[in-house]
């Protein structure tokens, strides 16, 4: 089984994690720019991260044979600080030029603040500008109100919905998200967001297109191999392997693919030796 | 690298060649341009390696777009230094290691350096090598040439084909690398054979006559590291 997880936030990740991910089939992934737990307080401490996030996580991720895309963005928990969200706006464009960053994320929802409000609609605008995808977070509280006002803002934008997903979708936003032509993401979490046998209720209810599962594994209590545990699910809720493809692999790649900026030639199994003679990931060989 | 003009012609499509004749002129105008046309290289021009038949998994073989970044870069002429460090500053891995294949290329003396000493700092193989390239063999100290051979041997970036090898060797770093191998063979592990060709440079008796002396270990992992590791050596000799 091949697998695109389209939402995992690799850097708070182990190498455990990767091998694990590339030996339940995962061969691709998009690490959406998030925040950190804890809020940044200087634009360089963005600059570093997005570097890092083009740079050495996808080096990382490259030694496990699981090729790295990223998503950048201001996230909606730091949009309120506001002087900072401006300065940060201003250097988005240099890094949404670059190849790999395969949409603008995440933007979207907190805490409903008029300053959240600002910051998603001028990275609505560069997402137009630099023809890129745009991954919307939804908020954890009030979340039909902030995914239906998200939607609003969205169509006013004038982008292409089908350039948007809107993520951590459950059984009671997942219809309005379709139906405005978005993409609707589920998050497959350890029991909260929704989890694999509630996905596969979605699945029967509202079918498979466009639709995308992910594991949005991270620093808190998640699990990198739930897009895995979701197929198997789905298999035996008797799902074939085509639509099992379909939404582990060709979806994301259909829906990141309007990016132009997918990188999935010549995807490689991991050279075993050179992680562990020769690797940039060895543990106690560093310099 | 004799002509990466040359190279390039016959590795790229004629739409990339195109893009890049057309880039090269806007950056010649207004080297700023520099800053959105740099990150568009691979995807426009390529990403395939340089040399066609040339292992894409060598961290020291250049790249389509290595090569197409150098010749954006030399199109901005004299502006180029003044984007050079904000575009490495911004650039992924690729554009980090465009800038780095360039320093050659560039009239920029050793205000450089900077960049290839930031580059040997990471643990990125192909960042480390890009650096290594004849920019810094001109410019690097011996002491830091010396730590640079060390890194790349640490991190498994191959020394044979480093532009500044064997010249730039000093005997620090032969001792250096004896000590390396001594290390790993009291642990019973191995270094890559091309060790030897630093090592045997300027032969440091005392660490090789350690590695010598563990032919006799009463562990047996020792002695069969140690067996492997002199091997190695009479095989480069």
């Amino acid at each position: 089984m091949r697998i695109f997880d389209p939402h995992a936030h690799m850097t708070s990740r182990t190498t455990d994690d990767y091998e694990a991910m590339y030996a339940s089939g995962v061969r691709a992934l998009v690490e959406p720019a998030f925040w950190l737990g804890q809020p940044r307080t200087y634009v360089g401490s963005f600059i570093d991260y997005f570097n890092s996030l083009l740079g050495w996580e996808r080096f990382r991720s490259g030694q496990f044979g699981i090729r790295h895309h990223c998503t950048i963005g201001l996230n909606p928990k730091e949009a309120n600080d506001e002087n900072l969200a401006r300065e940060l706006i201003d250097i988005l464009p240099r890094f949404l030029a670059k190849d790999g960053v395969v949409a603008v994320g995440e933007i979207g929802f907190d805490a409903m603040t008029a300053a959240e409000e600002w910051a998603l609609r001028e990275q609505l605008k560069l997402a137009v500008e630099f023809e890129l995808p745009v991954l919307v977070h939804t908020p954890h509280r009030d979340k039909a109100h902030g995914t239906r006002r998200t939607i609003e803002l969205v169509l006013e934008s004038g982008i292409e919905p089908g350039m948007v997903v809107i993520d951590h979708n459950n059984e009671l936003t997942v219809k309005d998200v379709l139906d405005s032509g978005c993409w609707a993401g589920f998050s497959i979490y350890p029991g909260t967001k929704m989890d694999e046998y509630r996905m596969v209720r979605v699945a029967e209810e509202h079918g498979l297109e466009r639709v995308l599962v992910n594991s949005a594994c991270d620093w808190g209590v998640s699990d990198p191999l739930k897009v895995r545990k979701t197929a198997d699910k789905m298999a035996e809720a008797g799902f074939s392997e085509d639509d099992i493809d379909r939404l582990v692999w060709r979806n994301p790649v259909e829906f990141f693919g309007q990016s132009n900026r997918l990188i999935l030639d010549d995807i490689e199994s991991p050279d075993l030796s050179a992680t562990y003679e020769g690797s940039g990931v060895l543990r106690g060989e560093r310099a | 690298m004799k002509n990466l003009s040359e190279a390039l012609e016959a590795r790229a499509t004629p739409e990339g060649l195109e893009w890049l004749r057309e880039a090269q002129a806007a950056v010649a105008a207004d080297p700023t341009a520099l800053r959105t046309k740099f990150p568009m290289v691979g995807r426009k021009v390529g990403r395939g390696t340089l040399e066609e038949g040339a292992d894409p998994a060598d961290v020291h073989a250049w790249t389509v777009d290595d090569a197409a970044r150098v010749l954006l870069l030399q199109a901005a002429g004299a502006g180029a230094e003044a984007e050079l460090a904000d575009l490495y500053r911004f650039g992924d891995a690729a554009e980090r290691r465009g800038v780095l294949r360039a320093l050659p290329f560039l009239d920029i003396g050793d205000r450089g350096l900077g960049l290839v000493d930031d580059a040997i700092r990471t643990n990125d193989t192909r960042l480390i090598a890009a650096a290594l390239g004849p920019y810094a063999t001109e410019h690097l100290s011996d002491a830091q040439y010396d730590q640079a051979i060390i890194k790349c041997v640490f991190v498994g970036v191959p020394i044979t084909p480093l532009d500044g090898l064997p010249e730039r060797v000093t005997p620090d770093a032969s001792r250096m690398l004896a000590a390396f191998v001594l290390e790993r063979v009291t642990a019973g592990r191995d270094l890559p054979a091309e060790v030897w060709t630093v090592i045997d440079k300027y032969p440091p008796a005392e660490e090789i006559a350690a590695i010598e002396a563990t032919l006799n270990s009463p562990y047996e992992d020792r002695r069969a590291a140690a067996e492997r590791a002199l091997s190695y050596r009479s095989q480069q000799v």
